[in-house]
């Protein structure tokens, strides 16, 4: 048990609004191993980013409140980890890139300068060390005539290069969990492919942590160890990649993976899960999808389920499997 | 045989790159370039490609939203690419559009109500009483309820106000329909309910459609023929089984094998592209794909590769596939 690199614990948050007080993520349970590359997999407003923002601490405050719960990172409690120690654990231990790589680039300095100050102020190298292991960074994640990238400014570059670049930063410290929210979605395929490929050889060389944030079904199983759907704040389902694409309990994950397009065994039409995502709020008492579930009893929406074993380390949130 | 329903042929859409200190044209973008195709009535054809490889450009400058820089569009047997502004208008009727964006594309300031009557308004068509009624048979055709026209599009859920664009574009009884990205801002069980309205509706109404996505398993799906883009060119167009079975085209083949299956046993050779895709201001010479392919010949440097037929319906434009 000692290889626990992250765990999450009954986390909730809240968002404070005119409309009173909405909660965006409702005692979500998770935990990441070394090494391990967890997916996290769910529609828009399932909490999924909220939760991976908590992990760093950057969930906006107000109006964003993390109400209970602890996240446990090596077994320090980074909840109430102060300002400064956060600033040392983001980038040296703990690593984010977000889905859209523009926006996360300061449009006004070059790449070299971005890269050499998370390495000086994390690493306490020098200007010309600094310098190195950026360029050896961004070879490392395949770009181009590095020596010349690094002077350039994140709008000479592609998306893709873009994103390399991020990673490259977030790397460049050697952190031991990288968090990536959707960091394909504004891709191409191939440079998707591109991008998977190269996370996956971190994972590989240098044993880093992963947690992928994604709605794709299609780069879980590319990529992950296990996976966790979410729903409306809460976590559905969970268990190893195979169990959940091949054998899904819960109705929600069924739905999903009905409803993508597949190559090899067309249907003349596609299953769809009938309705909306409730948005926050609107969750009501009971099981969160009851509404819109085709197995729907008396019992769900009552009495919400709790997560249940269905297998060996496979968890569903179903009262059917129980 | 039958004149197509819909045809193109050697479309173009240059764009130009002014610069300079006088503004002058210093360059130009390539962003459809002498693309052919046809489609018959009823099918759905499908245009996949990568950003920037001129899919959604094509897809505008065949309902002149663009000025096409060249080429000929036949729809029905008439060249509308010559039309009069004030004719095009009223040919619209017949050939309607749906974006990407159904928040852009909705007015924030009217009611449902008032953006499905808007079309009839523009052409003139019925009275008050009349468009009322013809408003509700559109909510209804596209899975709303008539009270939902009385509210504004920001209380309308993703799919939702996607299914309104979609009942706006249906409500003049047009014949094609380009769609442009219709569910990649959708979420993938919202997406799903949108593809089977788009394939219901097509049944009922006998629509045609152009169906441009970048998401190939959506295009595999909804598509009878699938045509592949690349820098502005059309490099392979087949009947879906085909395509998607036996690429022929390079880069055909990569780009389908770059995609993620949602199937952790399905392993598969993948074929991983070098680099990014070239900017369109600046087309390698040949085959605009010689600088990734890993076929590579003498050949494709100096020559552009034509569209041509190598099996029955399946046509690509490669030198592999030139007849010795």
């Amino acid at each position: 048990m000692t290889d626990k690199l992250l765990e999450v614990i009954g986390l909730r948050i809240h968002f404070l609004t005119d409309q009173g007080d909405i909660p965006a993520v409702d005692e979500i349970d998770l935990e990441i191993e070394k090494g391990e590359i967890l997916g996290i997999v769910g529609e828009s407003g399932c909490g999924k980013s909220v939760t991976s923002l908590s992990i760093m601490k950057l969930v906006p405050s107000p109006p964003g409140k993390i109400v209970e719960g602890a996240i446990m990172f090596k077994g320090e409690n980074l909840i109430s980890a102060s300002e400064r120690r956060m600033r040392e654990i983001r980038g040296n231990e703990i690593a984010m890139i977000f889905q859209e790589p523009m926006t996360s680039l300061n449009p006004v300095y070059t790449i070299g300068n971005q890269m050499r100050e998370t390495i000086k102020l994390h690493r306490g190298y020098d200007r010309k060390r600094a310098n190195q292991h950026a360029i050896e960074m961004l070879r490392k994640v395949g770009i181009p005539r590095p020596e010349q990238i690094i002077n350039e400014y994140p709008h000479q570059l592609s998306g893709g290069m873009r994103q390399r670049v991020m990673i490259a930063m977030a790397m460049s410290c050697d952190p031991e969990l990288l968090i990536a929210d959707e960091p394909t979605t504004a891709l191409d395929v191939t440079i998707q492919a591109q991008i998977l490929d190269l996370m996956r050889g971190l994972n590989r060389d240098h044993g880093t942590a992963i947690m992928i944030i994604t709605h794709d079904l299609g780069v879980v199983a590319e990529l992950c160890d296990r996976v966790i759907v979410m729903y409306a704040g809460k976590v559905v389902e969970q268990g190893n990649v195979g169990a959940i694409l091949k054998k899904p309990q819960h109705p929600y994950t069924k739905g999903l993976i009905q409803s993508i397009p597949h190559w090899n065994n067309q249907r003349e039409r596609l299953y769809s899960i009938p309705g909306n995502v409730p948005s926050p709020g609107e969750w009501g008492t009971g099981c969160r999808f009851a509404p819109r579930c085709e197995f729907l009893m008396k019992k769900c929406l009552k009495q919400p389920p709790e997560l249940k074993e269905v297998g060996p380390a496979h968890h569903s949130r179903c009262w059917l499997s129980s | 045989m039958a004149e197509p329903f819909f045809q193109v042929e050697n479309l173009k859409k240059y764009f130009p790159i002014k610069g300079g200190f006088l503004g002058r044209e210093i360059g130009v973008v390539k962003a459809v370039d002498d693309v052919s195709f046809s489609i018959q009535r009823g099918e759905t054809l499908g245009l996949v490609g990568e950003s920037g490889c001129g899919k959604s450009t094509t897809g505008r400058a065949l309902l002149r939203l663009i000025e096409p820089t060249a080429g000929r569009i036949c729809f029905e047997g008439k060249e509308i690419t010559s039309l009069p502004q004030e004719e095009m208008r009223k040919m619209r009727r017949d050939m309607q559009m749906v974006f990407q964006d159904p928040f852009a594309s909705l007015n924030p300031r009217h009611t449902v109500e008032r953006i499905l009557e808007e079309p009839f308004i523009v052409h003139g068509i019925g009275d008050r009483k009349e468009r009322k009624k013809r408003v509700g048979e559109l909510l209804d055709i596209v899975g709303l309820s008539a009270y939902h026209g009385k509210r504004y599009p920001h209380q309308f859920s993703g799919g939702q106000r996607q299914r309104i664009v979609i009942a706006r574009a249906l409500a003049l009884n047009p014949k094609l329909i380009i769609a442009d990205e219709p569910v990649s801002a959708l979420d993938v069980s919202i997406q799903a309910q949108v593809l089977n309205l788009l394939q219901d509706l097509q049944k009922e109404f006998e629509l045609t459609y152009l169906f441009i996505a970048h998401d190939l398993s959506v295009v595999k799906h909804i598509s009878d023929r699938v045509g592949v883009m690349y820098l502005g060119r059309l490099v392979e167009l087949a009947e879906k089984e085909p395509l998607y079975q036996q690429p022929k085209h390079p880069y055909t083949q990569a780009l389908l094998s770059s995609v993620p299956f949602p199937d952790p046993d399905y392993k598969k050779e993948r074929i991983i592209l070098k680099g990014d895709v070239p900017s369109p201001a600046n087309v390698p010479q040949g085959c605009a794909f010689h600088t990734r392919c890993s076929a590579v010949m003498d050949q494709c440097k100096i020559q552009r590769p034509k569209l041509k037929e190598s099996d029955p319906g399946h046509f690509v434009a490669c030198h592999l596939y030139d007849k010795i």
